[in-house]
């Protein structure tokens, strides 16, 4: 399968201080690939960087071979405009908008479909997908738990047909169990759906264990990369994120 | 008494005109912008110009006052609308001086003996006021239904997820800075209708009448209606106008000094913000219908204002 995300050599500031520097990825299609590290490594300004959210300092972004970031501002494409080429990106926080109900929410997440009959029935597979939104769907998001939201937050990224699902710290706040059923979820899409995944994620066995390929930030450097199951026998990483 | 009546009717249209424009920029799409008196202005002069220079109709006046009120508000609202919250709050409230600035530099006496709006051969005196009222209120009507329309399109979609998360809209392939730019020129467009309005009841325009006071009123109809909610801000602009004219209503106008109403709208707001932040009537909430019944609808009516202390107002 061809690469359908490459990050070539990209560097991202706040100011004086440097959050990513020279870091390279790719993204196969059809994959699961994870990116893990800790606090402040720079995971979120990563995926951030990815949908034109963070100006690019340095290097550029290639999706399915053409070029949607770099470091030249103005031939960078906008958020809405990446988010229509196909990549949907679920914030970390999960930003639903919580005073619309779910099912106003997945219609937001069909903002550039046009077609109301395709909406109605991406809608319903959404449903099937999380039932629990099928159950909620005229509820406002405010009053959902926190895994609903993010579950919602999901269905409302894959509203849109991406090829491409960001996905920034899916588990974050969320108990163990849910934390295990979003996972599954994210397995189903990735295999029913064909959806590429690419998620940052803290719980690192989880995600490792989920994933085809894996990539360690650090600082805001690269500093590992394998498959996910070589990742999780390493020892380095089986230090500092697995606490064996 | 029934002449003042009919006065506040008038200007509660005018002002709920201008306060869906200001609806639609700060309860939809939650810019908090603070120069609907310089769009009023726009609109005001506008009309002046093309009815007494140019002694055209007021009816050309009509899109004329529109346009250019929209041109001025996409022309400050590129720059300005990067801007969030508090900074575009000033920015704009600057903007608004400055329109009111050249309007009384170009001519500080402003325009007067402007000639009537006629209708079929029936002209518009600014001493009947029935027909007036007829007039205002067939535009408030029409902006109304225009509005409620729009909040239910897929551009009000858009503005509304604007407001809510921008990061989350801009994912969700909305072009942040397109709605903006549209709900703004909206808005300005609508407050220069009010304006040309106003310049055919009075018949007169004066600089002097666009203070930064009057976008805080347009701005505090919004608010005490209901923020995003089209008949509460209608219902402001009642409110407000009659709190305007109370010394007036009452025969007070010794006693009640003409700055009274200030106080009153400041206390006004205090409480509001203490007791029901969301407005007389909040937001309009359901839109695939109501699923709630009429007793759930009025013990929610009793316990909204508390959850939405607890929330961000």
């Amino acid at each position: 399968m061809g690469e359908i995300l490459k990050i070539d050599n990209i560097s991202v500031s706040y100011g004086n201080i440097r959050a990513l520097s020279d870091v390279s990825m790719t993204v196969s299609e059809g994959d699961i690939v994870s990116l893990i590290g800790a606090n402040g490594a720079g995971k979120s300004t990563l995926l951030k960087a990815i949908v034109g959210l963070e100006p690019l300092k340095a290097g550029h972004i290639e999706f399915a071979g053409e070029t949607i970031c770099q470091s030249k501002h103005h031939a960078s494409l906008t958020t809405d405009l990446i988010a229509k080429r196909g990549i949907a990106l679920v914030p970390e926080g999960r930003h639903v908008f919580a005073d619309m109900t779910v099912e106003e929410n997945l219609d937001m997440g069909a903002f550039m479909v046009r077609d109301s009959d395709l909406i109605a029935r991406r809608k319903e597979d959404m449903y099937d997908l999380f039932p629990i939104l099928g159950a909620r769907k005229k509820q406002k998001t405010r009053s959902l738990s926190g895994g609903e939201q993010q579950m919602m937050a999901i269905a409302r990224a894959l509203m849109s047909a991406p090829r491409l699902l960001l996905l920034d710290e899916p588990g974050l706040g969320l108990a163990p169990l849910i934390v295990q059923d979003i996972f599954n979820k994210i397995k189903l899409i990735n295999e029913e759906n064909k959806v590429t995944v690419f998620l940052v994620e803290q719980n690192a066995r989880l995600a490792l264990r989920s994933s085809s390929y894996g990539y360690v930030l650090e600082n805001g450097k690269i500093v590992l990369q394998d498959s996910g199951e070589a990742l999780l026998n390493n020892e380095r990483v089986q230090k500092a994120y697995l606490g064996a | 008494m029934l002449n003042f009546f009919q006065l506040i009717l008038i200007y509660a249209g005018i002002y709920a005109i201008m306060a869906i424009g200001q609806n639609c920029i700060t309860g939809y799409t939650g810019m908090l912008s603070l120069c609907h008196a310089g769009f009023f202005c726009i609109g005001s002069y506008a009309t002046a110009i093309i009815c007494k220079v140019f002694g055209l109709s007021f009816w050309l006046s009509l899109p004329v006052a529109a346009l250019a009120a929209g041109l001025v508000g996409l022309l400050i609202g590129i720059p300005t609308l990067r801007l969030k919250g508090d900074y575009l709050c000033i920015a704009t409230l600057g903007l608004g001086e400055i329109i009111r600035n050249v309007a009384t530099n170009l001519n500080p006496v402003g325009f007067s003996q402007i000639p009537r709006a006629s209708l079929f051969g029936y002209e518009f005196a600014s001493r009947y006021k029935v027909p007036f009222i007829i007039l205002i209120w067939a535009f408030v009507l029409v902006f109304y239904i225009l509005f409620q329309q729009l909040a239910h399109s897929r551009l009000g979609r858009a503005m509304v997820a604007v407001r809510e998360d921008e990061v989350a809209a801009q994912s969700n392939g909305i072009n942040v800075t397109k709605y903006k730019i549209s709900s703004f020129v909206l808005g300005a467009a609508v407050g220069g209708i009010a304006g040309c309005l106003q310049t055919a009841y009075t018949l007169t325009v004066q600089p002097g009448s666009y203070t930064f006071m009057v976008s805080v009123m347009v701005l505090c109809t919004v608010v005490l209606g209901g923020m995003g909610n089209a008949k509460a801000v209608i219902l402001g602009a009642f409110i407000i106008q009659f709190i305007s004219y109370l010394p007036q209503l009452t025969g007070l106008t010794n006693v009640i000094p003409a700055q009274a109403k200030q106080i009153i709208y400041g206390l006004l707001l205090v409480v509001m913000m203490l007791c029901r932040p969301q407005g007389i009537l909040g937001r309009d909430k359901y839109r695939y219908g109501d699923p709630r019944t009429r007793m759930e609808k009025l013990a929610d009516f009793f316990h909204r204002s508390k959850k939405a202390k607890g929330g961000r107002a």
